[in-house]
Order: C-alpha cells, then structure tokens, then sequence
C-alpha cells in the first residue's frame, strides 16, 4: 500500500508547511496565528549572547505549567475540610495511582519555582534588565513575585499540619499589628478569631482559582511587555540599535528553533535535579517539606518554634530584626512594616540603580563587591529566619537586614561609583 | 593590596557572623538521639516482625488511620496471615488502622489523645536526627520515676503521658542522675543523667531488646510513607531516562542548531 504512494521528500522544516498550509490559511483568515507564532517565537530576535543565566524565564514558565497540572490532580482528590484535609493529604500519598508523585511534584514544584525566580530575579540585577526601557517588564515581574508568595503562603496551609495552621495564624496575626484597622483585618482574612475550617476554605479558593488566574495574567503582561521591547543581555546591549538592511538585528537570532532548543537542553537538565529532589529527597531535610507539618493541626498546642518554609525566611528575619519600639509604636508594626517594604523595594530598582552602564561585566570591582555582600545577607537572613531566635543571631539579623536596605536605598549613590569599562558596541559571545 | 584587604575583612566578619549565629546553648536539639538501624525499613524480614510488634503493642491506643491492613501484603503478607494474625481492630483486611479506644477516654487516662502513628517517624524528625533515630530512642529510655500517674517517665519526651508499653520485653529501668554544680551558677546544683541501671530484667536481653526496637522503629517508617523504596526504584529509572536517554538527543539537537552560529 505504502509503496504506490509518491515517497515523501522532506527537505527541511519548511516541507511541513505544505500538507497544514491549507488548515493554516483557513485560521489565519479568522486568526492571527501565524502573526502570533512569529511576533512571539520564529522571528522574535533574541541576543545571541544569552548565557547560563538566561534559562530561568524560560524554567519558572516550566514550573508554572508542572505546578498548574499536578495542581489540577491534587483538587480532585484533596478535601478542604478542617476535619479531613490532612488525613486526604495522607490519602492522596497512599491510595491515589500515582498520588505519591502528583503530590511530590507538587511540593517539590513550590520551591524551586522560587529558587527559579530568585535567580531570574538576580539576573536582571547583574545585567540591570529592569533599566530603561524595561521598567514596566520588571514591575510586572516584582508583581509576580509577590502574587507567587501569596499563592505559596495560601498553599501552605492546605495540608493542615501544624506548621500549615500556626504558620498562618503568625502571618495572618502579623495583620493585626497594622494600626487602627489591624484587628478587623486579621478577622476579615481569617473569616474567623483563630484559623480555622473558614480560613482553610477561602485559603483554598485563593489557592485554586484567585491567585493562579492573576498569576497568568500578569505573566502575559510580563511576556508581551518583553517581546515589545526586546530581551537584555549579558552585555547590557540593546540589539536593536544595530540592525541589518532587513531590518533584523545584526546580533539577534530568532528565538525559534534556536533558543527552543537551547531551552528544552537546559530543561532535560533541570528535570534531572527536579527528579533527584521527588525521588530521592522529597522532604530536602526539613527544608521543603517540615517535619512538624506531619503532625495534624492542633490549635491548642503551640509548636516551640514556628519557621516558615525557607523561601520566606529572609524576610521573617527582617521581620524579626525590629526589636525597638521607635517612637512608641510597638516593635511588631516596625517589624511588619520593615517585612513589607524589603519586598516592595524591589518595584523601585529601575530608578535607584544610575549606573551608567546596565551590565555588571562593564561595572567596577566596587560593585561586585557590593552585590556578593548583598546575596551573602540574603543568604544569612534566610537561614536566620529557619531558626529560633537568640541574641547573637538578633544582632546579625539587624546587621543583614541594615545592609540589606543600605543596598537599596544608597544604590542611587554607589552605582555611580568606580571606573566603569568601556561597553562594546556588539555583543561578545 | 587593596583587594587583599577587603577579602581578609569579609572572612573575618564572615567568622564572627558564624560565631554570633551559633546555638545558644550546646544541647539545644535535646539530648542525643542513638542512630536507628534505619536499613530496616526495607528489611522484609525485619518489616513482618514489626508489624506483628505494632499491632501487639501500640494498635491497641493509638490509631494509624492513614493505613489499611492489606497494606501490610507489601511486606510480603497474604490476607489470610493478615486476618489470622493481625487483625485485632478491624473486620476485614481492607479497612483502616482505627483505634477501638474512644478518644474522650483516653485524654481521660493518659492526659493527652494519643498521636496517630501514620506518619509519626515522619514528624520527628530535628535537627538532631531522623524521625527514625528519635523513635528508637524514645523506645529504649523510658525508666522508672514514682512522680508520674503512669509510673514511667522518658529521657527524650520528659513527662510524656504514655507508660511504657514493652516493658515486659525491656524490663524495669532507673535513671541515675548526678548532682552537679550548675555551670553559669555555681551556687546552684543541676541534676545531670548519668545513665540507666537495670531494677527488673525484661525477656529480652539489652541487645535483643534494641533489636525489637530496630524492628518496630523499621515498621513505623515503612508506614509512614509505604511507596518510599518504590519511588527511589522508579527514580533510578527516570534518571537514566532522563540522563542518558533525553539528555544526549537534546544536547545534540541543540548543538546541531547552534553549530555553525558565530
């Protein structure tokens, strides 16, 4: 039967087009889908400099999608019910085909999306990818951040085990300290005086459906903003000042097939650590999965230490570091209000930062120094923040957290500081 | 020279961050915990004859409501040695591991419900070792103490309200503590433990008895997560998917992208 066919000659990717070119037509006149795959994919020129650094954009879409999917499987199976939750957490682990790794991925997926996001984050720091004209992509991206915090912070709760409900009673308290308004407003989001099955339902509505929606739209936001502008890089460039007769940028590449490519590389590498993490060390020692959170949520017995999961840690240091009741205000709206504003400072970068060069390849000795004292903080602020608190550890809290938003706020000063290199006109590879 | 100076600063401020940050006090974990034989989680031998401890011992006060008894046909039981042998709580082997003890009761008798066992070697575990290590200990230090509505109190969980159940396998045990001068106040006098001297010898020997420990404690933590030796199997297959299958054909469709780009 085969035989009698005209053998197929493909002569590269554009002998596809001819069996779909009709059906492609046929949407195209209703459909801006080629338009689309082309403004976005085919020929949406990317620098061909991009390096290491480069693949978390790409990885967080990927954590998004595994989040939302095994997301999808947990519902089905998990009851928002202050009597049954935790034994249905248990239930998905044991009994549902698969629940074991639909869960795992799950947990897994919760934090490194954020170690995934603290280095996105940290790269457009080093290549100063929020500066003129991509202040708008980074306050998309800081909104994210803060959206995908709430999103965590809901999610924590869902299994209800003891650090799910004291966790949230710390946090949802932190309301409270708020003048005038606080204690009504920890009740409104509480739906309750204590945590309890009120606040588990609309944490888990919070978690499903408001959050993961706003999430999504403010990724598009983030993606069409960057794709307006064009994409940074290592050099701190813009490509599109240097374009061919074509109008194409001299060092751009179309980000199809060649970043696609250079992206699915990196994720078969990403899904390797991803794996050894489910497989093999689900719990990361305490770290992703706490210990006390398999024991069921009881609000009558207080845990001696209540942490919460590492990737908010480093502002409950910050939170923990204001000790002072400065002009007679309590120490807690200090602490909160210091916790609110070291994760808001973030939306401010593009004007704080007046280096005159955005990359730090073309910056001074002076600010390396500065962004490795910066990250060794945040580092000794996040691991503060996993322990009880003495003394010792106060003081250096309070110095991190000093140093912490000295970064920031003399960041108008120091980055102008220093003898910048000259920047070249093309990129290097 | 300069540069020199900045490093030499940073590591000192780094050391005298490190000493700041240390705990406050040396024993802040509670005491040491003794390492579990933990290999008996997945010891089949050793997994059977803690499931016949567990249900013997503790099924009768605490729950495992997570488990069901058919369970325990991974460990390489049938449902007829199930039945016979350990169905003490339940009718049929596809129900769950419930307490018959009302819980009202036991508050009433012991202080406090007692825990469901589902994923207690899950929940113990510290910064001083595994659910695992605490458990063993916990099993192997409860002693003698007249000041306890039990009679028994426990070196790891002090004032714990749940008397010590193998006691007839360990036997009676006293602590000894010393009285010495208390270390930031030497006025004062600390009782500090100095070990445990045998008041009535159990059926079993010390080395006998830890093995039952071992055993139990082994049980416990195939419960707490009975897919654990599965999913480590199944995650050595999808690394050798991943690595030596998907990772060659994507490095190299990369590179036959990128190969002649400059």
């Amino acid at each position: 039967m085969a035989s009698k066919k005209e053998p197929v000659v493909v002569t590269g990717l554009g002998a596809l087009d001819k069996p779909a070119g009709d059906l492609i037509t046929w949407v195209d006149q209703r459909f801006p889908l080629m338009e689309n795959w082309k403004a976005h994919l085919s020929e949406y020129y990317a620098p061909k400099n991009f390096n290491f650094w480069y693949i978390f954009g790409s990885l967080a879409m990927l954590v998004l999608v595994i989040q939302i999917v095994t997301g999808i499987f947990l519902v089905m199976h998990y009851k928002p019910d202050a009597a049954k939750a935790f034994e249905s957490v248990e239930y998905i682990m044991r009994e549902v085909p698969w629940g074991w790794l639909v869960r795992y991925m799950h947990s897994t997926g919760a934090s490194m999306f954020f170690v995934v996001i603290y280095l996105h984050m940290f790269r457009g720091l080093l290549y100063g990818s929020y500066r003129k004209p991509r202040e708008l992509i980074w306050i998309f991206g800081v909104l994210i951040f803060l959206t995908l915090m709430g999103e965590a912070f809901f999610g924590y709760l869902l299994p209800w085990g003891q650090m799910s409900y004291w966790g949230a009673q710390v946090i949802v308290n932190l309301f409270a300290a708020i003048p005038i308004i606080g204690p009504d407003l920890s009740v409104w989001i509480r739906g309750d005086y204590v945590v309890s099955d009120a606040t588990l339902n609309r944490f888990f509505s919070f978690h499903v459906i408001a959050l993961p929606l706003v999430i999504l739209g403010l990724v598009s936001a983030h993606i069409l903003a960057l794709h307006e502008v064009g994409s940074n890089n290592p050099d701190g460039i813009e490509i599109k000042e240097n374009k061919d007769e074509k109008g194409i940028p001299r060092d751009g590449i179309p980000f199809h097939p060649f970043y696609t490519v250079h992206d699915i590389f990196v994720v078969v590498i990403f899904l390797m650590v991803f794996s050894l993490i489910v497989f093999f060390a689900p719990e990361m020692g305490g770290y992703f999965l706490e210990y006390n959170n398999f024991i069921p949520a009881d609000p009558l017995k207080t845990p001696l230490h209540i942490a919460p999961v590492w990737y908010f840690t480093p502002y409950y240091s910050i939170l923990r570091a204001m000790v002072w009741p400065f002009f007679w205000i309590d120490a807690k709206v200090w602490g909160v209000a210091a916790m609110g504003a070291s994760t808001l400072i973030f939306f401010f970068l593009p004007w704080l930062d007046r280096s005159p060069v955005k990359s730090i390849r073309y910056r001074p000795a002076l600010h390396k120094y500065i962004y490795a004292l910066f990250v060794v903080c945040f580092l000794i602020l996040g691991y503060l923040g996993t322990l009880p608190p003495t003394d010792g550890r106060t003081l250096v809290s309070q110095i991190c957290t000093l140093l912490y938003f000295a970064f920031f706020l003399g960041m108008p000063w120091w980055s102008r500081m220093g003898q910048f290199k000259p920047v070249p006109a093309r990129v290097t590879m | 020279m300069k540069k020199l100076s900045f490093v030499r600063l940073s590591g000192l401020a780094a050391i005298c961050a490190i000493g700041l940050m240390a705990p406050a006090h040396a024993n802040e974990g509670g005491p040491a915990l003794d390492r579990a034989p933990i290999e008996k989680a997945t010891d089949i031998q050793a997994l059977q004859r803690g499931a016949k401890l567990f249900v013997n011992y503790c099924l009768s006060c605490h729950g495992a409501q997570s488990m069901r008894y058919n369970r325990l046909k991974d460990i390489g039981l049938t449902d007829e040695q199930i039945k016979g042998n350990l169905l003490f709580t339940a009718e049929k082997v596809g129900e769950l591991m419930t307490v018959s003890m009302p819980r009202k009761d036991a508050k009433e008798w012991f202080g406090a419900a007692p825990p469901d066992l589902s994923v207690i070697a899950r929940s113990r575990g510290s910064e001083a070792g595994s659910g695992a290590d605490w458990l063993y200990t916990y099993l192997r230090t409860f002693y003698r103490d007249s000041s306890r509505p039990t009679g028994w109190n426990n070196m790891i969980f002090p004032n714990v309200g749940m008397p010590h159940v193998l006691w007839d396998l360990q036997g009676e045990q006293r602590a000894k503590f010393a009285k010495v001068p208390d270390a930031h106040d030497k006025t004062k006098m600390v009782e500090v433990f100095e070990g445990f001297e045998v008041a009535k010898p159990g059926k079993l020997n010390k080395l006998d008895y830890d093995r039952t420990v071992g055993d139990l404690v082994g049980f416990l933590v195939w419960m707490g997560e009975p897919d654990a030796a599965y999913r480590k199997q199944l995650g050595v297959l999808v690394m050798i998917f991943l690595g030596l299958f998907l990772l060659p054909c994507a490095w190299w469709l990369n590179r036959s992208y990128w190969k002649d780009l400059h």
